[in-house]
């Protein structure tokens, strides 16, 4: 905490071995050393490949409906009467979120790589549907790992994903949630190595992952940068999202973490409340330690065992974020808040009311951020809040909370 | 000379190899395991190396998951391990014991109240699953200047040069993980095992203990004769498994394994 985010140098993170100063890296088993490396080469070169990346261009624009627009929500911002609030509209994407335009990179790269099968893991569902689309449009098979609580949760998503082809393995160890499927995830690649492909969701997980999903999501600020520039002709003041592993916030801030004017706030679960010690808010309230295949601010007791963590949104449900998180957190550079279940839905209702766009619970929290801070900023200055993505999964949620029954 | 050491020299004097024993610290209660640990070296266990639960052991299969879950339902923790330990060598000055087990319980400690608490106790060496050398120098300089051995894991996909690299910050010996998988996974394939043990060697002079896949008497003669160790634990593990309402029948059964194992390995 002691460092301050120096604007003078270009940011340039990760090192080579994936460090983020003292967090990410390499943390995993020796099977998997390979692997990760082999990764790490493939990352290197095809983001420097013309046919690559013309590849993936092309999918972005007319696959996933790229570029997702820029929407001036007008009546909120004054109702609000404060700042104009720009939504970055994620949830326009194919399948309903931005987890799309990683799963489109790394299936890419599976391909270029000669691999025939395709693993990941899932919370809410989002990452395992947008995994399982992208595997069925290249005819890869694909297996999704899921917390045997989440199946039965969004039980839509799964029956979702076992549309698109894939095979769902509901895990039923530990506690049964995303941290468990990750761990099982990891397991199969361990066993599979050679013929298998694991597509992480988030920017969490061993070197590669963290930097590469965070190239595949910058997509979404490098859009916000220049939509804001053609219509506005300047930047914004205030950058919003929520941060469950983090990677529709780092895909937003990225390309404007050297823009000193820029302010950034990332929006944790707060769950039912930092207080109460149910939430899912490691940057908030938890302490740096080591899963997953990297250093992090987790959520652990005093031996450092996980602990299990509370959010009504099923996908910020996880003790971890991505190591680039941390570091921007210890230098100060973005403001991490945090967000209760109950704040949440005043967000959710707040937009589908004020502009007729139903949120996902996770982008919830970060709209319900936005009714806090937008009012203390001038008319005149610009917040983009990342709309992650739509609300239909979590009508189920929504509906039962509030005492209905379909 | 560390104990791991010495022991190994010894070994090899008498044309013996290790038997090592793993089993979870904690499992299925406290109570259990400072006894189960005198027993096993009763029954021929040459290093003992103790699981330190953990509540996501990424590297394990669903049998030693289900221990470390039993185990962490009792409150286990790396400090009670430690405890375990200090228990265990006041009864046995000799017996070389390797804790094993993930990283983030180590980084909650931290690593120099880490190491010398092991210290205190004499544990002989550590084991972090999630630990490769590229992160380990303060953890290693740690650990040696405390002569406790950092021992790490060669699999069947390390190449060469990633072999002497581990080689270059590893002693005690190196742990083989014969399979690529999750502990207690299939079958090991003897004659793949044998070809990597050979390419290792031409790459350290340290002891070779192989693990992941050694079920039975037989496994663990045949892995006798090319490793310097053989490590046991998900079979072990299966037996307390199986005497869950029945602590002594469970050590029976692991000590008749254990003796079974010995004897294959030592005729």
């Amino acid at each position: 905490m002691t460092e301050k985010y120096d604007f003078s140098k270009p940011y340039a993170m990760p090192d080579e071995r994936g460090h983020f100063g003292p967090y990410g890296g390499g943390y995993v088993a020796e099977t998997l050393m390979l692997p990760i490396r082999e990764l790490d080469a493939a990352y290197k070169r095809y983001l420097q490949d013309d046919e690559f990346l013309a590849e993936l261009d092309a999918d972005m624009q007319h696959y996933v409906g790229r570029p997702s627009p820029l929407y001036h929500a007008e009546r909120w911002s004054r109702e609000l009467g404060g700042a104009q609030i720009w939504l970055k509209r994620e949830d326009l994407n194919h399948t309903g979120a931005h987890k799309i335009n990683n799963t489109i990179g790394q299936a890419l790269l599976a391909k270029r790589m000669g691999k025939k099968r395709i693993i990941a893991e899932t919370g809410a569902g989002q990452h395992g549907v947008a995994t399982a689309t992208v595997a069925a449009r290249l005819g890869l098979e694909c297996v999704a790992y899921m917390g045997a609580v989440d199946v039965e949760r969004q039980a839509l998503n799964v029956y979702r994903m076992r549309l698109l082809g894939a095979e769902v393995v509901a895990v039923e160890s530990g506690s049964r949630t995303l941290k468990d499927a990750l761990n099982e995830a990891l397991r199969d690649w361990v066993t599979n190595v050679d013929d298998t492909f694991y597509i992480i969701g988030t920017v969490a997980g061993p070197h590669p992952y963290p930097a590469m999903v965070r190239d595949f999501q910058a997509i979404i600020g490098r859009e916000t940068r220049q939509q804001l520039q053609d219509r506005q002709g300047r930047l914004p003041d205030a950058l919003v999202a929520c941060v469950g592993g983090g990677s529709n916030a780092i895909g937003l801030y990225y390309p404007f973490i050297d823009d000193q004017g820029v302010a950034m706030y990332g929006v944790e679960a707060a769950g039912d409340g930092l207080q109460t010690g149910h939430h899912s808010a490691p940057l908030c309230a938890g302490r740096p330690g080591v899963l997953h295949g990297n250093r992090t601010y987790l959520m652990e007791d005093e031996d450092g065992e996980i602990i299990e963590t509370h959010s009504i949104s099923a996908g910020l449900d996880y003790p971890g974020v991505g190591p680039e998180h941390a570091w921007l957190k210890d230098m100060g550079r973005v403001d991490y808040v945090s967000i209760t279940d109950d704040e949440a839905l005043q967000g959710f209702h707040a937009l589908t009311r004020m502009e007729g766009i139903i949120p996902a619970l996770e982008s919830s929290h970060a709209l319900a951020y936005t009714m806090k801070l937008a009012p203390t900023m001038s008319k005149d200055q610009i917040l983009v809040v990342n709309l992650s993505g739509r609300g239909d999964k979590d009508m189920h949620t929504i509906a039962q909370r509030e005492g209905l029954k379909f | 000379m560390s104990r791991l050491a010495a022991k190994f020299a010894e070994l090899s004097k008498t044309g013996r190899k290790a038997l090592i024993p793993f089993v979870s610290a904690g499992d299925p209660n406290p109570d259990f395991t400072v006894p189960m640990l005198h027993a096993m070296v009763g029954a021929g266990a040459d290093i003992i190396e103790l699981g330190v639960p953990f509540s996501d052991p990424m590297a394990d299969g669903p049998v030693i998951q289900r221990a470390s879950e039993r185990a962490l339902s009792h409150k286990m923790s790396l400090r009670k391990v430690l405890q375990l330990v200090a228990q265990f060598r006041a009864q046995d000055p000799d017996t070389p014991l390797v804790l094993m087990g993930y990283l983030n319980p180590i980084e909650a400690m931290g690593y120099e109240a880490f190491a010398n608490a092991a210290q205190r106790v004499e544990v002989d060496g550590v084991l972090t699953v999630d630990m490769p050398p590229e992160e380990a120098a303060e953890y290693v300089d740690l650990l040696k200047a405390r002569d406790i051995d950092p021992i790490f894991l060669l699999a069947p996909n390390s190449e060469e040069q990633r072999i002497r690299h581990v080689n270059d910050v590893a002693s005690g010996y190196l742990y083989y993980v014969s399979i690529k998988g999750v502990t207690g996974a299939g079958h090991l394939d003897t004659a793949d095992v044998k070809t990597k043990l050979q390419q290792i060697r031409s790459c350290t002079d340290l002891p070779l203990a192989v693990g992941f896949g050694i079920k039975d008497a037989e496994t663990a003669k045949t892995i006798a004769r090319i490793g310097d160790g053989v490590v046991v634990g998900s079979a072990l593990i299966d037996r307390i498994e199986a005497n869950l309402d029945d602590p002594d029948a469970a050590r029976e059964e692991i000590v008749s394994l254990l003796q079974s194992m010995r004897s294959a390995m030592d005729n």
